[in-house]
C-alpha cells in the first residue's frame, strides 16, 4: 500500500536536462516542484574529481555512469517475426542514470537541426513528388518550425556558453560557420573550440574539393562563461574525456554546470534520488493525471499527487512508462494505429580510417575534447538533390575525434594480427599518424511502420513490469545514405593525405551491441493532431492534458544531427508555454 | 541573590520581564524594531552557533562549539520559558550578550563572543532581544558546558576577564569618517571579525598587539585581514573586499571552511553599505605591516622543492589553475598575487590540498566550485614541494612548507570528525 505524500503544484519524472529545464522555469514562477529520480545524486565536486575523472577503464569500460541492467533494461529484435532477448550488457547506445541524466556523460556536441527537418514529410513530397518516399517509411512534419524554436535553442545555447561560429546571423551568411543552418538571431555566446592538427587538415581538404567546413558546435568551452542564471563554466584543457566521463573542469556544459546549482538554492524545489518511479496516477475518467507512484531504495511505496506530471526521462522510459500507466493507445504495427511506441528511431552512424604516413603525420589524437574538430553540411538533411540518389535524408560528415584514449583508440591495418608482437608494432606505427573517429558520417534515422517499441510478453523487471521491447532495423534508404555519405567522408581523408583508407559503412542488421550513438528518438511523438502523434506541438499530451513528455521521443524521426540542442530547445519551448498559457488556463493548449 | 528562595526568584524574573519590556520599550508590534534586529542578529551570525544545522529549529542550541580547551554546547535562545530565554529580562539578556554574565551572575565561556558584543549599543542589543522574542519558541534543553575539571569552575573566568575583556560601547572616533565609524562599528562589535582573525595567547585571549593578523583554528587559518599588502587585504580594494562578503568569491580567494559559513549565513546577506563600511575600516591605512612582509624574499626557483614542486604543479593543478597561475574567474582562483596563498601559516592551503574544500553558494556566485583532494594522491613531501612552489612563484613569496608540517596536518585532518 503506497502511502501518499501531500500534494505538489509538480512532480518531475528524471532530472535529466529537461527536468533541470523545466523545474527551473516551474519554481522560478513560484510553483512548488518535486523531482523524482531514479539514479543516485551526482555533483562535479564529489563525483566528478579531476585526480581520478580520466580512469577510462572505471567509466569507459566498465560504465559506472550508466543504467545497470540489473535494475532495468529492455528487450531487443530485428522484426516482428524474432524473440526479442534482454539486453544485458549496453552496447548500441548507453542509457545514463542520475541527477544529469544523458547530460552528464554526452560529448556536448549542441547542434540545431535544419528548418527543413521540422517539415521533413512536406518538404520532401513537395520537391520530389508524392511518391517519392518509400512506402512503409512514416516521416512526419513536427507540428512546429524551426523559427518557433529559434528563441529556444537560443536559450539553450546561451545557458550552456557553446562555442561555435554562425554560418547564417539573421538570414546573412557568416564566413567559417555552416551555410546551410537555419538563420540564428545572434552570434553563439562563445567563440568556438581551437582545433587539433587533424581537426585542421580536414577542414583544408574540404575545402579544396569545394565544401565549407564549419567548427562542430562544442559544450566544451573555447572559454570561461558566466551565464544568465550566474553560473560559471570554464575552459576546456582538451583533457579527451568527455563522452562516457564526468567533466572535472566544469568546462562541459551539464545541467550541474549549468543550473542545478541556482535551482538546489530554490526553496520550491526538492529532489528525491534513488526512486523509481512505477506509473503516472490517473483519475477515474483516465484524462487527467493525479501524481505518480513510486518506489524508494528501501522498497517503500509512495504516491506523489501533484497538479502537473512532467515525462522527462530518457526516451525509453518515457514511452515505458506511457505504456504501464495506460495512457494513449498502444501503437499498432499490423494497422499503424495507435500513438505510443510508433516512430521509433535511432541515428545512421558510419565511419572510415585513415591510414598516414608516419614519418609526416603526428595527430597528437590525445589533445581533444568531445565536440572538437570540423564538419561539413552539404549532405545533410536535405541540403543536396536526392532524385537520382534513391535515398532521403543524410547528415554532417566531420572529422570530429574525439580522444586518444589508450583502451578503445586503437587503429591498425587491415590484415594486422590480433595480437602479439605485429600488433604492438602496428599500433605503435599508427596511433599517432592515423585518423579514427567513430562518428564521422552522423545521418539521419528515419521513421518506419515496422520499427517501433512495445511491451515484452514475457521478460519483466525487479516489479514485475513488463520491459519495454525494442523492434528495429536498418532499411534500405539508411543504408544507401550511409554508403554515400561514407564515400563522401573517404574522398576527404585521401584529400588530406592518407595512403590507407578503410571505409565502414553502417550495414544491417541493427546490432545492438555496436556503439551507435545514445540517439534514440521518437515512440511519443509530438504532432498537429491526435490521430498522428501522442503530444501537440507543445508536447502535452493529447490524452491526458496535465501530462507534458519532454525530450527525444517527442521526434517523429530523427535528423542527421546529435539530438540534445534540439532537446534543449524544445525544453524551453514547453516550459514557456505552460508558464505562459497552461498555468493561467490549465487544458489543453491546443484544441483537437 | 543565591539565598533567595526560587519561588520568589522566579516572580521577580516575571515581574522584571514584564516591567522591562515597558520602560525599555520593546513593543511586540514594533516593526522596525524587530526588523532591526533580525537584520542584526544576522550580523552577528547568532545563527551559526545557536541553530544546530539540520534540525529545522532556529536558535534552539544544541551546536558543539570547537575551542582549544574543549567543546562547548550553544544553548537554547529561543523564547521558550524553561530551556530557552524567554524568561530572562531584557538586562539579563543584555547583561549576557555584552558582559558575559548569565542569569545569576554565572559567567559565560567567550566562546560566546561577548568580549565583542561589548561594543554593541543597547539599543541594538534590545532589537536583537525583540526579535528573537518572535521566532518559534522550542523546548530543547542544552547542558552548554561539557569542559573537563578544572575548566568547568567558571568563577575562574572571573580572572580571564580581568585579563583580557575591555567592556563597553563603541565610542566613534571623531577623526574617522562616518562610514569608518560604522564599519569599526560592525567589524569590532556584532560582526565579531577577530575571533576568529585575531591570534590568541594561550589563555585565549586576544593578542590585542596582533589584531586581525590571522589564526590558526579549527584545522584552518583564518587569514591575515590587516591592510598588509602581501598576506592582508592591501591590495584589494573596498570593493572587491565588500563584493568578496557579498558571493563568496574574489580574484584569489573563494569562501571556504569556517568563513563559507559566515558569509553564507551573514555576509552574503548584509547591505551593501555595510559590508563598504567594513572594507573601509580594514583597509585603514594604520591597518598595515607592509615593511615586514615586503622584506620576505622568496624561496629560490633552484631550490629542489622548488623543482619538484613545479613539476607536480604542472602534473596536478595546472589544468585548472592555468600554468602562470592565474585559474579562472568564479570557479579556479587565482594563485599568483594570492594573499591566501602566501599567509605566514600554511594551514589553510594544506587543508584544501589534502581534504579538498568547497566554495560557498550565494546568489551572486551560485556556482559553488570545489578544490578535489589530494591526499590519496601526493606524499607529505610532495604537497610540502607544490605548496612551497605556489607560495614562491608569479611575484608570491611565502615562508617554505616542510614535510613535517604537511605530515602533521595530514594527522590533525585525519583525527577531525568534521
Amino acid at each position: 500500500m503506497a502511502r501518499k505524500l501531500p500534494r505538489k503544484d509538480a512532480v518531475i519524472i528524471g532530472l535529466g536536462w529537461t527536468g533541470s529545464i523545466l523545474a527551473h522555469t516551474l519554481c522560478d514562477a513560484g510553483l512548488d516542484v518535486v523531482a523524482i529520480e531514479r539514479g543516485p545524486w551526482r555533483d562535479t565536486a564529489s563525483d566528478f574529481q579531476i585526480s581520478y575523472a580520466q580512469d577510462e577503464l572505471r567509466y569507459r569500460l566498465q560504465h559506472e555512469l550508466f543504467l545497470r541492467p540489473a535494475q532495468t533494461s529492455v528487450t531487443f529484435r530485428n522484426n516482428a517475426s524474432q524473440t526479442a532477448l534482454p539486453v544485458r550488457n549496453w552496447g548500441a547506445f548507453m542509457l545514463g542514470n542520475g541527477v544529469g541524466g544523458g547530460g552528464v556523460h554526452w560529448n556536448a556536441e549542441t547542434f540545431r537541426f535544419l528548418p527543413t527537418d521540422f517539415i521533413a514529410r512536406s518538404h520532401l513530397t513537395q520537391r520530389y513528388g508524392e511518391k517519392f518516399l518509400p512506402e512503409d517509411m512514416t516521416i512526419q512534419d513536427w507540428g512546429i518550425t524551426y523559427d518557433d524554436l529559434e528563441p529556444h535553442y537560443d536559450q539553450f545555447e546561451y545557458l550552456c556558453g557553446t562555442s561555435g561560429t554562425a554560418g547564417n546571423l539573421q538570414g546573412k551568411i557568416q564566413d567559417g560557420g555552416n551555410p546551410f543552418e537555419g538563420a540564428r538571431s545572434r552570434p553563439y555566446p562563445t567563440p568556438a573550440q581551437k582545433q587539433g592538427y587533424g581537426h585542421t587538415l580536414f577542414a583544408e581538404a574540404a575545402k579544396q574539393l569545394g565544401y565549407k567546413p564549419y567548427p562542430q558546435p562544442s559544450g566544451n568551452l573555447s572559454r570561461a562563461y558566466t551565464n544568465p542564471l550566474g553560473v560559471s563554466l570554464g575552459q576546456c584543457t582538451f583533457c579527451g574525456f568527455c563522452e562516457w566521463f564526468g567533466c572535472a573542469n566544469y568546462s562541459k556544459a551539464t545541467p550541474q554546470t549549468t543550473i542545478l546549482p541556482v535551482l538546489l538554492r530554490n526553496p520550491n524545489f526538492e529532489a528525491r534520488t534513488e526512486c523509481e518511479v512505477m506509473r503516472i496516477n490517473l483519475d477515474n475518467t483516465g484524462k487527467r493525471a493525479t501524481g505518480v507512484t513510486y518506489v524508494d531504495s528501501s522498497g517503500e511505496e509512495f504516491e506523489q499527487p501533484a497538479d502537473l506530471v512532467l515525462l522527462c526521462a530518457f526516451q525509453l522510459f518515457n514511452v515505458q512508462l506511457l505504456l504501464l500507466s495506460g495512457i494513449g493507445t498502444p501503437y499498432d504495427p499490423q494497422t499503424g494505429k495507435g500513438q505510443i511506441g510508433r516512430n521509433f528511431t535511432h541515428q545512421t552512424i558510419s565511419t572510415a580510417v585513415g591510414f598516414f604516413d608516419k614519418d609526416k603525420y603526428n595527430f597528437n589524437p590525445f589533445i581533444a575534447s568531445g565536440s572538437i574538430g570540423f564538419c561539413i553540411d552539404e549532405f545533410n538533411g536535405d541540403n543536396f538533390d536526392h532524385s537520382q540518389l534513391g535515398f532521403v535524408g543524410g547528415g554532417y560528415i566531420g572529422q570530429v575525434r574525439t580522444n586518444g584514449r589508450p583502451l578503445e583508440s586503437m587503429a591498425v591495418p587491415p590484415g594486422t594480427p590480433a595480437w602479439g608482437a605485429k600488433w604492438k608494432q602496428a599500433l605503435r606505427d599508427n596511433y599517432l599518424s592515423s585518423v579514427i573517429c567513430g562518428a564521422a558520417c552522423h545521418a539521419s534515422f528515419y521513421s518506419y511502420r515496422d520499427v517501433y517499441l512495445d511491451l515484452d510478453p514475457t521478460y519483466k523487471d525487479r516489479f514485475g513490469r513488463p520491459l519495454l521491447r525494442m523492434t528495429i532495423d536498418f532499411h534500405d534508404n539508411e543504408i544507401k545514405m550511409s554508403a554515400f555519405l561514407t564515400d563522401k567522408y573517404a574522398e576527404i581523408l585521401q584529400k588530406m593525405g592518407a595512403k590507407q583508407v578503410v571505409k565502414q559503412p553502417r550495414k544491417g542488421p541493427y546490432d545492438v551491441t555496436d556503439y551507435q550513438t545514445s540517439h534514440l528518438c521518437g515512440g511519443a511523438i509530438m504532432g498537429d493532431n491526435p490521430g498522428n502523434s501522442a503530444l501537440n506541438r507543445y508536447l502535452q499530451s493529447w490524452d491526458v492534458p496535465n501530462l507534458f513528455v519532454q525530450g527525444a521521443s517527442a521526434y517523429p524521426q530523427n535528423a542527421g544531427y546529435n539530438p540534445t540542442g534540439t532537446v534543449g530547445a524544445l525544453a524551453f519551448w514547453s516550459a514557456a508555454a505552460i508558464r505562459s498559457q497552461y498555468l493561467k488556463n490549465p487544458g489543453p493548449l491546443v484544441h483537437a | 541573590m543565591r539565598s533567595v528562595p526560587q519561588g520568589i526568584l522566579f516572580c521577580i524574573a516575571l515581574a522584571a520581564a514584564g516591567g522591562g519590556a515597558a520602560a525599555a520599550g520593546i513593543d511586540k508590534q514594533d516593526f522596525k524594531q524587530i526588523e532591526r534586529g533580525r537584520y542584526l542578529a544576522i550580523v552577528g551570525d547568532c545563527a551559526a552557533c545557536h541553530t544546530l544545522p539540520g534540525s529545522g529549529h532556529d536558535y534552539a542550541g544544541g551546536r558543539a562549539i570547537e575551542t582549544p580547551f574543549g567543546e562547548l554546547l550553544a544553548p537554547n535562545i529561543t523564547p521558550d520559558r524553561v530551556t530557552g530565554i524567554g524568561a530572562w529580562t531584557d538586562a539579563e539578556f543584555i547583561d549576557a550578550m555584552t558582559m558575559g554574565t548569565g542569569r545569576n551572575g554565572t559567567h559565560l565561556y567567550p566562546a560566546m563572543p561577548y568580549t565583542y558584543y561589548t561594543k554593541v549599543t543597547r539599543e541594538d542589543a534590545l532589537a536583537i532581544r525583540a526579535y528573537l522574542n518572535t521566532v518559534p519558541a522550542v523546548q530543547n534543553p542544552v547542558t552548554a558546558d561539557q569542559l573537563p575539571f578544572p575548566l568547568n569552575i567558571r568563577t575562574s573566568l572571573i580572572v580571564w576577564n580581568t585579563l583580557f575583556f575591555t567592556p563597553g560601547e563603541f565610542r566613534p572616533r571623531a577623526d574617522k569618517s562616518e562610514e569608518w565609524n560604522r564599519g569599526a562599528y560592525l567589524a569590532e562589535g556584532l560582526g565579531h571579525c577577530g575571533l576568529c582573525h585575531t591570534p590568541k595567547n594561550l589563555l585565549g585571549g586576544d593578542k590585542t598587539s596582533e589584531r586581525l593578523q590571522g589564526y590558526a583554528l579549527q584545522g584552518w587559518f583564518a587569514a591575515d585581514i590587516t591592510n598588509d599588502r602581501r598576506r592582508g587585504l592591501g591590495d584589494w580594494s573596498v570593493d572587491e573586499i565588500a563584493s568578496y562578503l557579498k558571493s563568496g568569491h574574489g580574484r584569489n580567494t573563494f569562501g571556504t571552511g569556517l568563513m563559507a559559513e559566515t558569509i553564507g549565513q551573514s555576509t552574503s546577506h548584509m547591505t551593501d553599505a555595510d559590508l563598504k563600511a567594513i572594507a573601509a575600516y580594514l583597509k585603514d591605512p594604520a591597518n598595515s605591516r607592509d615593511n615586514e612582509s615586503r622584506n620576505q624574499s622568496p624561496v629560490a626557483s633552484d631550490q629542489t622543492d622548488m623543482k619538484i614542486g613545479a613539476r607536480i604543479y604542472m602534473d596536478e593543478c595546472a589544468g585548472c589553475h592555468a600554468a602562470d597561475g592565474k585559474g579562472s574567474a568564479g570557479l579556479f582562483p587565482t594563485l599568483a598575487g594570492s594573499t591566501i596563498v602566501q599567509q605566514a601559516d600554511p594551514t589553510s592551503l594544506m587543508h584544501v590540498v589534502l581534504r579538498g574544500a568547497r566554495s560557498v553558494a550565494t546568489s551572486q556566485a551560485p556556482t559553488a566550485p570545489a578544490m578535489p583532494q589530494f591526499a590519496w594522491v601526493l606524499t607529505d613531501d610532495q604537497v610540502a614541494a607544490v605548496l612551497t612552489y605556489i607560495r614562491n612563484s608569479w611575484g608570491n613569496s611565502a615562508p617554505a612548507v616542510n614535510a613535517d608540517n604537511a605530515r602533521k596536518a595530514r594527522h590533525d585532518f585525519a583525527e577531525r570528525g568534521d
